[in-house]
């Protein structure tokens, strides 16, 4: 049998999916089924000063309409889950619905439960809600000034958090050599997964047991917090993800409306279901980034750095959500030296509430943001000490032999070999040859440009005492269990939960080549409160470094017993048998075999155990990490600029990565095409902008530029494998390398083409528009 | 309290009729009264392509168009492309070259492909990505699904020639 682990096997999950077979939220239809409708503010900032609902009440079709009145008592607010420790945290939980004051455009102020989904439309245009509009601020300095409104009245300058990391005289930069200083903009972007966020509840009066089937990325994480928000058990509450239309950090957050639909289904005793249209998942889904980033870079004029300092002003929205802390401060804050050797760094975040959409996790989240502020610094620096950014990287890389390393920040980066990965892209990219034809195209008046990207990020979530150590309230752990039906077949059950990523594929390729079984014989099981005991979900590039080797190590279980019930059949000793390809033998005597599938069936009869073997085949591993995992890589985008437009054109795109050991290239290579278009995406077209009054300018794909499939060229994709340490499968992770790496190679390459006008920094998204202009003002001497 | 009207349509060569408010969505129609979830929603302003079906042949985004506009015509879905078993070669090419990852997106894709190879049976890869104009995915970054369409294209070539010669029927004619 052909080793699977490494092969680019095709999906497991793909003949449903592709013939219309899949079952996602909205799919799903119970008998006697309502449809639950939210009203949402038109208003950013504002006093609630009554809602009348008789007339939604009396429309024929409607069940309920419920305000935060009637919920009160019977549906707690939505905390936070992550406190940061040492930042002086004033977290603002939501509210169910609206209570005396909107604090952002399209917060939900009422719910209507009606028959259908048409019905409960209607019925929201009969409530009218009093408002009194308030000042309001969408800007984080803004916010932060003196005099800006307040969101929370017990919040003085709006000012939710402030953390601090490291410490740096200031004589470092005032004797530095060189010093670089700029300030950068990570706009906000909204991650947009195809499928909104849906839930559809059902209560069991008999019982009190409340199932909800939702859009989440975490169903463990959610019964958690809902268990608590609902006041029903956790033995009671069961959480379903079916499939998942994408999450990209969006669906790990824990939302008001799903706990609002719980509720409603108890209360009124039949199944309700949510579908959130596209319009409200611009408003009322989580946002990202929206950071403002000030940085120092110290160095000497030989190109080598010394010190960084970095100053992050972050946008949180109007509450604090799930992940909302962690990600400018942890997340981000502890990557800010990049793949380098930096002996000093220190970071300031400053987390600011504003009338906006709340923030959290996007695909990356927070290590996006670092690997920017980071990368961009390198490039201005080379500008400022006139070196290629190139040379200015191999000066500063972390070099192989000093692995396992320790950074400025205090993490420990478990392995790595970025001159490889820097290696194979430049010739991959032809570096040399592409500054040439750079040369002879600007002596023609054309914009050719090349950014580099060498970046490392944080991944893994694990161990869970780093997790205790660092506020969040959960573990990092991974479950599974491997069991063998009599038959022979495999069902895996995985506290990850996949939304997308093949891990029904991987994980079987895992268990295949640990059995020796086909890999047709394994099913995994997810996303289900109810058949997985606990696990903390699928982010932060986690499912495999952690999941996928909880997988591995109950496999290896499950081989161990099997090959104690093999010995005692054979009537050797343990030690005597050897196991490949799914067959158990004795060794050096041919035809004393016992296969698998026969092991399965006599550890499940029971008839003939050995004394101290119980029955059945199964084993389980609650796996915890020793460390984070590190995946790093080398990314090269080319551009050319159109002088007439300022439209930018992705010439090629060329990434390099290293994730450990690589369970799947087909897979691995899927998540770098949509990651980097991701990154592409937050660098070329999107951010989502308010306007001075708090309404969303850009609230639905007409106004918010999407990726789309002719913006791009065939990605040039290769990677290497340096295993990672700290679990049993060496790998690390691949979701995110994409959209972190992407973004500063992206802009690199633009500036790197506007270097004829001069032009040091613009601010993402580089749309022609800016790009024109900053050509524009350059021509015109302004 | 609604005014009701009767449309009746032929979906995945099954005759279907109903009794619907005429201000319904031919995608709500398609998901909720014929129970057909293969065809999905992602957006409210039909930019994304989800729920992209063929009416008499052509792809169009069934949020764009009520159900009683369609009364009296002929519509495919993903679940009339192919079965599990007898993949349509553009879902093979889907399943080969790793165009789908949620598979949120995936049937409206295909539908709007089928499209485009009914009308371009050898589109270039930028043809492709033209055509991807009205789609977006979120997950794939587009690469696969492009190489995905060049397969089944090169695929259904092959067939269309096999079938030409066994048959001698001009490529192009006939249903
Ligand atoms: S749902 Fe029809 S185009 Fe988006
Ligand atoms: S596969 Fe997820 S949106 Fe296309």
């Amino acid at each position: 049998m052909a080793k699977m682990i490494g092969a680019p096997v095709k999906r497991k999950e793909d003949t449903r999916l592709l013939t219309g077979n899949g079952m996602f939220t909205d799919d799903m239809k119970l008998p006697g089924m309502l449809h639950a409708a939210f009203l949402r503010s038109p208003f950013a900032h504002a006093r609630i000063k009554g809602i009348d609902t008789d007339k939604a009440k009396q429309h024929p079709g409607v069940a309920a309409v419920f305000t935060a009145a009637d919920l009160f008592g019977k549906v707690r607010p939505v905390p936070t889950m992550w406190y940061v420790p040492g930042a002086d945290l004033k977290a603002k939980d939501r509210s169910p619905l609206a209570t005396e004051k909107v604090l952002y455009a399209g917060e939900a102020v009422a719910v209507v439960i009606a028959e259908d989904r048409y019905i409960a439309r209607d019925a929201l245009d009969l409530i009218s809600v009093d408002y009194e509009e308030l000042p309001s601020v969408t800007h984080q300095e803004k916010a932060l000034a003196e005099g800006a409104p307040l969101l929370h009245e017990d919040v003085p300058q709006n000012l939710a958090l402030l953390w601090k990391a490291g410490e740096i005289p200031d004589e470092v930069f005032a004797q530095a050599e060189v010093v670089v200083k700029q300030r950068l903009y990570n706009q906000r972007v909204i991650p947009n997964p195809m499928e909104t966020r849906a839930a559809v509840a059902q209560y069991n009066p008999g019982g009190g047991e409340l199932t909800i089937w939702c859009t989440s990325q975490n169903p463990h994480i959610h019964r958690m917090i809902y268990s608590d928000v609902l006041g029903v058990p956790e033995s009671k509450l069961r959480i379903v993800a079916p499939d998942v239309g994408g999450g990209f950090g969006a669906k790990i957050a824990t939302y008001t409306e799903e706990a609002v639909v719980g509720h409603a289904a108890r209360e009124l005793k039949r199944p309700v279901k949510w579908v959130e249209e596209r319009r409200e998942h611009f408003l009322a889904t989580t946002h990202a980034r929206d950071e403002v980033i000030e940085v120092e870079l110290a160095g000497n004029k030989d190109g080598t750095f010394t010190a960084i300092r970095v100053k992050n002003t972050a946008n949180l929205g109007a509450y604090l959500s799930t992940f909302g802390a962690g990600c400018p401060t942890i997340d981000f804050g502890l990557m800010v030296t990049g793949a380098y050797q930096i002996p000093q760094a220190e970071v300031v975040t400053y987390g600011v509430y504003t009338n906006t959409t709340p923030t959290d996790a996007y695909r990356g989240a927070g290590k996006p943001e670092a690997t920017f502020q980071i990368e961009r610094m390198v490039d201005l620096f080379a500008r400022k000490v006139g070196m290629d950014p190139l040379e200015v990287r191999k000066k500063n890389l972390i070099p192989t032999e000093l692995f396992p390393y320790t950074t400025a920040m205090g993490l420990l980066y478990d392995s790595g070999h970025y001159e490889l990965t820097l290696e194979k892209a430049l010739e991959t990219a032809g570096y040399e040859a592409l500054r040439k034809e750079q040369e002879e195209l600007r002596a023609q008046g054309r914009l050719l440009g090349i950014g580099i990207s060498t970046y490392v990020e944080l991944c893994g979530f694990g161990p869970s005492k780093v997790a205790g150590a660092i506020g969040f309230q959960g573990g990092v752990w991974e479950n599974s269990t491997v069991r063998v039906h009599p038959s022979g077949k495999v069902s895996v059950y995985t506290g990850t939960s996949p939304h997308g990523q093949g891990t029904a594929t991987s994980f079987s390729q895992i268990v295949a080549d640990k059995l020796g079984i086909p890999i047709e014989d394994i099913e995994l099981v997810h996303g289900d409160t109810q058949s997985i005991s606990m696990g903390w979900g699928t982010y932060g590039s986690r499912a495999t470094a952690v999941g996928g080797a909880a997988v591995a190590i109950a496999a290896d279980r499950v081989v161990a017993k099997a090959k104690r019930i093999a010995a005692h059949e054979l009537e050797v000793a343990a030690e005597d048998l050897e196991f490949a390809e799914g067959v158990f033998s004795v060794k050096g005597v041919p035809g004393r075999t016992k296969t698998f599938q026969e092991i399965a069936r006599s550890a499940n009869f029971a008839w003939n155990l050995p004394d101290d073997v119980e029955p059945s085949l199964e084993a389980q591993s609650f796996f915890d990490p020793t460390n984070f995992v590190y995946p790093f890589g080398a990314h090269i985008c080319v551009v050319e600029i159109d002088k007439d437009t300022g439209e930018v054109m992705l010439k090629r795109y060329i990434a390099v990565d290293d994730v450990g050991r690589v369970i799947n290239p087909l897979l691995a290579e899927g998540q770098v095409h949509g990651g980097v278009a991701q990154g592409v995406g937050q660098a070329l077209w999107e951010g989502a902008v308010y306007s001075d009054n708090g309404q969303l300018l850009s609230g639905t794909f007409m106004d918010y530029a999407m990726p789309k499939a002719r913006f791009f060229p065939k990605i040039e994709w290769q990677y290497t494998e340096t295993p990672s340490p700290v679990n049993p499968l060496g790998a690390k992770g691949i979701g995110e390398t994409g959209t972190t790496a992407a973004p500063p190679a992206v802009v690199n390459a633009v500036m790197d083409a506007l270097q004829p006008f001069g032009v040091e920094d613009l601010d993402m998204p580089l749309t022609p528009e800016k790009v024109w202009k900053a050509m524009q003002d350059r021509r015109e001497g302004v | 309290m609604y005014r009701r009207c009767n449309i009746s349509v032929t979906v995945n060569d099954v005759e279907r009729q109903a009794e619907i408010e005429p201000r319904m969505l031919l995608v709500h129609f398609l998901r909720e009264t014929l129970n057909l979830t293969g065809t999905h929603i992602g957006c409210d302003t039909s930019q994304c392509g989800a729920c992209t079906v063929l009416v008499n042949g052509e792809a169009v985004k069934s949020c764009t168009m009520l159900a009683v506009q369609a009364d009296g015509s002929r519509i495919t879905t993903v679940e009339g492309l192919g079965e599990p078993k007898r993949l349509h070669p553009i879902q093979q090419g889907f399943w080969e070259k790793h165009g789908l990852q949620c598979g949120f997106c995936t049937p409206g894709v295909l539908m709007a492909m089928v499209g485009l190879l009914r009308e371009n049976a050898s589109p270039t890869e930028a043809e492709v990505r033209e055509a991807l104009e009205g789609v977006i995915c979120r997950c794939t970054g587009y690469q696969f699904i492009v190489d995905a369409v060049m397969y089944a294209a090169s695929e259904m070539a092959k067939t269309a020639h096999a079938v030409a010669e066994s048959h001698s029927v001009p490529i192009g004619e006939g249903e």
